[in-house]
């Protein structure tokens, strides 16, 4: 068998018989049914998106406290200082009388 | 009054999808028959059509308006169709064992005389779809493009977003793919 002419005559077959562009009934709604719904979708993720970068964000900010207050060095006692200040009125109070 | 395809493209950008309608009317019937060269079942090519029409919808501010829209949307028909070939590779081992009573008829025919073997048998266009089944997906994009479409290799290149060197070096490859696999088809029928 003569490869190269079943090469050409195959092709010459698939020229000849081109696919049909028939198009399935109502494509064309069916597609702009689905960008609303992918549109409606977005909406929703947008807000799921936000509300786990805030989440996210929230719990890193909590974290580097944590770390902070624990790595903080103990002579400088942070906490004592901010009790001191806060109470300081009323420690002055208890003086003066 | 029927408004111009650019009017319809700005509505598109500015919110309004259902102006997107009359654009998938139009060219749908191109989309739906550049898939049907790719993929067999029906179920397929309506997948394939799908995501053309979501991807130009996605993508749509990407178009300048410098082309026609129709050429800028069979370039993503044409890569689409690409990608869901690289997906949906089948088992492309060269094995024609299983051809039909009508195939085989149809290969004797034509062993025996070349020129009144019938192009427009069944037998004939389904021995089409099952050698270019077996080539690799860039193979069977650049036989597609370039021997059964008539493409030259500046529109195949522009259209598949490949440099025109490996257009050139996919179309040497394609040919000897397929050179291969008629020998193997050849050999199956008659050993």
């Amino acid at each position: 068998m003569n490869l190269v002419e079943l090469q050409s005559k195959l092709i010459s077959v698939a020229r000849a018989n081109a696919p049909d562009g028939r198009v399935p009934f109502a494509f064309e709604k069916r597609i702009v049914v689905l960008l609303g719904a992918r549109r409606a979708d977005d909406g929703a993720t947008l807000w799921a998106r936000g509300l786990w970068q805030a989440a996210a964000s929230c719990a890193v900010i909590a974290l580097l406290c944590g770390a902070w207050a624990f790595l903080s060095p103990a002579d400088d006692d942070m906490s004592q200082n901010f009790e001191t200040t806060l109470l300081a009125s009323v420690d002055q109070g208890d003086q003066a009388q | 009054m029927e408004r111009t395809e650019a009017e319809l493209i700005a509505a598109v950008l500015a919110g309004d999808a259902t102006s997107f309608e009359p654009l998938v009317a139009k060219y749908s019937s191109k989309v739906f028959a550049t898939a049907r060269r790719y993929a067999r079942r029906e179920s397929e090519v309506e997948d394939i059509a799908q995501e053309v029409w979501l991807k130009a919808f996605d993508k749509l501010k990407s178009f300048r308006g410098e082309a026609p829209f129709e050429h800028w949307l069979m370039r993503m028909t044409v890569r689409t169709c690409y990608d869901f070939l690289r997906a949906h590779q089948r088992s492309r081992e060269a094995s024609f064992s299983d051809l039909t009573d009508s195939e085989s008829d149809w290969l004797e025919r034509f062993a025996a005389a070349p020129q009144t073997a019938p192009e427009d048998a069944d037998a004939a266009k389904l021995l089409v779809a099952r050698v270019l089944e077996k080539l690799s997906p860039p193979a069977r994009l650049v036989i597609t493009l370039l021997e059964i479409e008539d493409r030259s290799i500046k529109e195949i290149a522009a259209l598949t977003g490949w440099s025109v060197p490996l257009v050139k070096v996919r179309a040497f490859r394609a040919r000897g793919e397929m050179k291969k696999i008629l020998s193997k088809m050849a050999k199956d029928k008659y050993l």
